[in-house]
């Protein structure tokens, strides 16, 4: 087992809670001992830079510095989020490049008792880790039930391989890694030439009309191609595709229907886990038609032991507030 | 656009004589803008370009040529998806990305945008980052739609559905332990940004 320190990031534990709980069921196959960052903090996304620049690289400053404390000989940071891994391998970049936005950073960090030397953590996303250090023949020994006949179109989106700091993949535009992965996992894997293309980012919250345009151009090609379903490594590509292109078949009056789910859940699968505990189910464009063609059945919906254990008794009723105690000055100022 | 006759000496005193050297200090690391060749690689290489006021590279050129409050309030930078295509392209490997994150903070600080819906997007997601340490996607989706997109709720209200019946949204925030940590923090930086 190897050591690294991990940055789960927002999404992890809410849209794309799917991509948490398959990576963490095949941590152990895969030899890979994660331990969380304590405390960790929002990365940003692509909001803050876009309001202030010391603030935003502060706040991914703050990851880091709890990170480097925890360390303990690990070097590695892994981040299974594209968005995070960026955020995280920009601000160690560029706080490298630019001694005054190092010293800016650190001067904040120091309000709150931190500090970070650039340079001392490695930046690294889950794929790379799994293709780098891991090794596609580890991961071929642990396949028990190869996904034969899923014809799959591998799904980067843009900003795990670019800008691409340490070089670390195949190709900016059309990197083989994730293919490579998905074969040895037995599936049919489709030569996907949009694999690098934006899915819309925040556009499908500010500027629908653009974002629909770009999902619109996915969604198409992946079903050109022929594909069962996109196979992705990123919560927001996810999240996009996934929840929002019922609003983009209305926008463009088609009739698409292309599931899209992690690759951690394909691995899980190959790897011969229960669909149950690989999230399945939590996707709104339903991927249980492509799954069943080869002989898995996924839940519907996933309903966690947490929640069945918790449920009321009928006799309680809805959750809801408690009712309002109405005084007659309310209503005297509601006329 | 106003057309400049013959060429007058520049004025010293016009503070936009340096506004590319404005652009490129306020972005993070190095930015390059300065090594730019009007190539048009950027613009050709964009997703998004069809919906752009300006192609990057005219933004650029409009940079150089002190045309700030024009730049400003170009909707380019906002209708960039930060995808990078145009980044691990440009021949100049200027951080094009990273310009735009700048022209973005500084139309906000001169109130040059034209619409607010992008703005607004990002000042609340960056308040419920400040108040909680988390991203708070409940609490901003509903404020966002209500406000900016109110003719969607009916089109978007199944997904917000399923996404809390799935599980993957939380009604309630997160926040972190040491979010008065992190507060003082972000209030240094913010001191040492001229933004306080």
């Amino acid at each position: 087992m190897t050591r690294y320190l991990y940055y789960p990031g927002c999404s992890m534990e809410s849209n794309a809670k799917a991509y948490h709980e398959s990576l963490l069921a095949v941590c152990e196959p895969l030899g890979l001992d994660l331990e969380e960052i304590r405390d960790w903090n929002c990365c940003g996304a692509t909001e803050y830079v876009g309001i202030s620049l010391t603030p935003a690289y502060a706040l991914i400053g703050r990851n880091l510095a709890l990170a480097a404390q925890q360390a303990n000989g690990a070097r590695t940071v892994l981040a299974p989020c594209s968005a995070c891994y960026l955020n995280l391998a920009k601000a160690d970049h560029y706080m490298q490049e630019s001694p005054r936005l190092n010293e800016r950073v650190n001067i904040a960090l120091a309000a709150g008792g931190l500090q970070y030397r650039p340079g001392s953590l490695q930046i690294r996303h889950l794929l790379d880790v799994i293709i780098h250090d891991i090794g596609l023949e580890a991961v071929k020994s642990n396949v028990v039930r190869p996904l034969k006949g899923l014809r799959v179109a591998p799904y980067l989106g843009c900003m795990v391989p670019r800008p691409d700091y340490e070089k670390r993949w195949s190709d900016h535009e059309h990197p083989n890694e994730l293919d490579r992965l998905l074969k040895a996992l037995g599936a049919e894997v489709i030569d996907f030439p949009l694999k690098t293309h934006c899915c819309g980012g925040h556009m499908t919250h500010i500027g629908p009309s653009t974002a629909f345009e770009l999902i619109r151009r996915l969604v198409q090609a992946a079903d050109h191609y022929k594909a069962d379903m996109m196979v992705t490594l990123c919560p927001m590509c996810q999240m996009n595709i996934d929840g929002f292109q019922a609003e983009m078949n209305r926008h463009f009056h088609t009739n698409y229907h292309m599931p899209i789910i992690f690759f951690t859940q394909l691995i899980g699968l190959a790897f011969g886990k229960d669909p149950n505990v690989l999230g399945f189910g939590r996707e709104l464009t339903d991927a249980r038609a492509a799954l069943s063609k080869i002989g898995f059945q996924v839940p519907e919906v996933v309903e966690r032991a947490e929640t069945r254990a918790a449920r009321r008794s009928k006799k309680e009723g809805l959750p809801m507030p408690p009712p309002l105690q109405r005084v007659p000055e309310d209503e005297e100022a509601d006329k | 656009m106003t057309t400049h006759t013959a060429a007058s000496p520049p004025d010293p005193n016009n503070p936009n004589l340096r506004f590319l050297e404005e652009v490129s200090l306020a972005t993070a690391g190095v930015s390059r803008l300065e090594m730019c060749i009007q190539c048009g690689t950027c613009g050709g290489s964009c997703p998004s370009a069809a919906d752009m006021d300006h192609t990057p590279r005219m933004l650029f050129a409009m940079i150089r040529a002190g045309m700030r409050e024009e730049a400003l309030r170009s909707n380019t930078p906002w209708i960039c998806v930060s995808c990078y295509h145009c980044v691990v392209r440009c021949p100049q490997d200027v951080h094009i990305a990273d310009v735009m994150y700048t022209l973005k903070s500084m139309a906000i600080r001169a109130k040059l945008y034209r619409e607010s819906t992008a703005p607004d997007f990002a000042r609340t997601f960056v308040d419920n980052i400040e108040s909680y340490g988390r991203s708070y996607e409940f609490g901003l989706a509903t404020r966002h739609y209500l406000k900016h997109f109110p003719l969607r709720m009916p089109g978007i209200a199944p997904m917000g559905l399923g996404m809390l019946t799935k599980g993957r949204m939380d009604i309630k925030p997160r926040r972190i332990k040491g979010i008065g940590q992190l507060k003082t923090i972000l209030a240094r930086a913010k001191e040492l940004e001229g933004v306080a």
